[in-house]
């Protein structure tokens, strides 16, 4: 699937995380920033990563400004993103939830 | 080497600096020889001056020992200004050893240190960009940790040698007597002050505050003082009461106090006449007002509250709930400012409060205390002075001192975004599982299985539900996961001493 738009999805509160993803051209780029980096930093991407991989998003740039999200969080916050960026906000991608 | 926690220390370091790994929270009966100052002697008409660079210049050598107090808390005006000339003179390998430092402070420390004034640190502890430039190994030597009755016992001993200490206080007279009551930069207690008054070889007084002599009450004494320098302003008031302390509306945190308030109630020692302290965290607070309550519905009185005062504990001083309060420092306005109007609130020194070589200290005889934590691990060992990251973010404080009290309770939240709070191992022991009692969080008490009596009376409580502290890790851990290891490299950049001068643990740089 390709980005159809840049998109964003939570905010910089405590316990949330931001996601925001534009077109890309070279698989998928995750740029973190988190407080938790060296202990969740792994973990933060993988979960993004495996959500981005379910909507079948190849090539993309991913920021992520973490505010020690859990990864439900990230999830919901990756799946909304995605939803935006491929302009399919109006059709659900049941299967990925 | 390993200490009985089994902390692994650095062999070199232990042996260069003479230290002795940590053993046991037993202090026992050791005779201690007390060290005492050098005087210059004076009649004392010659002490004031305006001329602070002057002081700085005659009295500052290349190696030697300056301290501060951190009682102007966020509001110092003291430190930087006395460090910034100490900087232009261009003086260099100068041990620091305040009482404590704050972030107002952090600039000119990393400034000084960069520049090879600074090359040895001691303090409760550090924050900031200071902490984060030690954890990087911006100094060659360890920085050492102590609690402030360790400190105090340093002090007394000569573990710490005091050249020069340049104390900022908001009133003197010219000879020196001072409190910390009266002026425009109040602060209240001077008892951290009130060790470098009495030991360093020179005690430099700054005020912007002359008043006629002879001032009373003097907390620090003309006897011990050697220079007055008249200044613009020693401190900003509106910003000594920050820092630490906040007024908590969160519902978890309230949850927290709720439930210690109902271990303490539900203990041996709440009885007429008990004692107890609280930290500055935000649940710890709370818990004041919770208690108040069980305190007048029971027709309970407290005979004292110890440690860092906070307003709510004045509030039950003035309505009789609290005989005395015995006050080492004030953490906000409130408290600051009634000390002058009440006298049952009695300035302490850092010994009297906390010194465990001593013919007694108040911690001794204190039943409660409600400390906080960055982390607490499944041995009931606390860590409050490193973060999640292993960067240096904390301070000791009383936490060691306190912890000898006979109900020692420490609250957190179970998780703090995605930081667990109880964990297997914590980065830093700083107060050792042995001297911890209860360890509550929102989600279940857990009580140190050597307390066995309190586990059978809280067991005796309806609707109170123990569980244990590895279960409290386990559902941490269930809810923010396991975190990868954190990384080091081989240099120690600081030691963590327990509060009889063994070493309790080690902090390594991080490895970025």
């Amino acid at each position: 699937m390709e980005i159809k738009k840049t998109a964003l999805a939570g905010t910089l509160e405590s316990s949330d995380i931001q996601i925001m993803l534009s077109k890309g051209t070279n698989g998928i780029q995750i740029d973190l920033d988190s407080e938790v980096a060296k202990s969740f930093g792994d973990d933060i991407r993988r979960v993004i990563t495996t959500v981005l991989t379910d909507f079948n998003i190849t090539d993309v740039n991913v920021k992520a400004v973490d505010k020690g999200a859990l990864d439900c969080v990230i999830k919901a916050r990756t799946i909304a993103a995605a939803q935006r960026a491929l302009d399919t906000v109006n059709e659900p991608a049941w299967e990925v939830l | 080497m390993k200490n009985s926690l089994n902390r692994e220390l650095p062999d070199q370091i232990m042996s260069d600096l003479n230290y002795r790994p940590f053993e046991s929270t037993e202090i026992g009966h050791p005779e201690i020889q007390r060290t005492a100052p050098v005087v210059r002697v004076t009649t004392g008409n010659d002490k004031v001056t305006d001329d602070l660079e002057a002081v700085v210049k005659n009295n500052v050598h290349d190696g030697m020992t300056i301290s501060f107090h951190h009682h102007f808390r966020e509001g110092d005006f003291v430190f930087n200004r006395v460090m910034g000339i100490i900087m232009d003179l261009g003086i260099k390998d100068l041990t620091l050893a305040p009482s404590s430092l704050t972030n107002v402070m952090n600039d000119t420390v990393v400034k000084a240190i960069n520049s090879g004034t600074v090359t040895h640190i001691t303090s409760s502890g550090m924050r900031g960009s200071l902490g984060d430039a030690v954890s990087h190994g911006a100094l060659k030597a360890p920085v050492i940790f102590r609690s402030h009755g360790g400190r105090a016992r340093a002090i007394e001993n000569g573990d710490i040698k005091i050249d020069v200490a340049f104390l900022g206080v908001p009133n003197a007279d010219r000879l020196g007597n001072a409190n910390g009551m009266y002026g425009d930069a109040v602060f209240g207690s001077l008892g951290y002050a009130l060790m470098d008054a009495q030991y360093a070889n020179k005690v430099v007084l700054l005020t912007d505050n002359l008043v006629s002599y002879p001032n009373t009450p003097a907390s620090i004494k003309q006897t011990q003082v050697d220079y007055v320098v008249e200044v613009d302003k020693v401190g900003d008031p509106d910003k000594i009461g920050s820092g630490a302390t906040r007024f908590t509306k969160d519902p978890k945190e309230l949850k927290i106090a709720e439930m210690v308030n109902s271990v303490i109630t539900n203990s041996q020692y709440f009885q007429d006449g008990f004692s107890f302290q609280t930290g500055s965290g935000g649940a710890a607070l709370a818990v004041t007002r919770y208690l108040k309550e069980s305190m007048v519905e029971n027709h309970i009185k407290a005979s004292f509250t110890l440690g860092g005062i906070t307003s709510p504990m004045i509030d039950l001083l003035k309505e009789g709930l609290v005989d005395k309060v015995m006050d080492v420092q004030d953490f906000d306005k409130g408290a600051a400012s009634s000390m002058a109007d009440n006298k049952n609130q009695q300035e302490i020194d850092a010994s009297w409060y906390a010194d465990p070589d001593n013919k007694g200290a108040m911690v001794d005889q204190l039943d409660v205390v409600i400390l906080s934590a960055l982390e607490v691990d499944t041995n009931f060992n606390v860590n409050v002075m490193t973060g999640s990251d292993g960067v240096i973010r904390g301070a000791v404080g009383g936490h060691q001192d306190a912890a000898t009290a006979k109900l020692t309770i420490i609250c957190s939240p179970l998780v703090r975004g995605r930081n667990a709070t109880v964990v297997k191992d914590v980065a830093t022991v700083v107060t050792p599982g042995d001297s911890v009692d209860v360890v509550v969080t929102e989600r279940g008490i857990a009580v140190n299985p050597k307390r066995q009596d309190l586990i059978d009376r809280f067991n005796q409580v309806p609707g109170m539900k123990l569980v244990s502290i590895a279960d409290l890790q386990a559902e941490a851990e269930k809810i923010v996961g396991e975190p990868k290891p954190l990384e080091y490299t081989d240099r120690t950049v600081a030691l963590v001493e327990y509060r009889d001068g063994t070493i309790i643990d080690q902090i390594k740089e991080v490895k970025d």
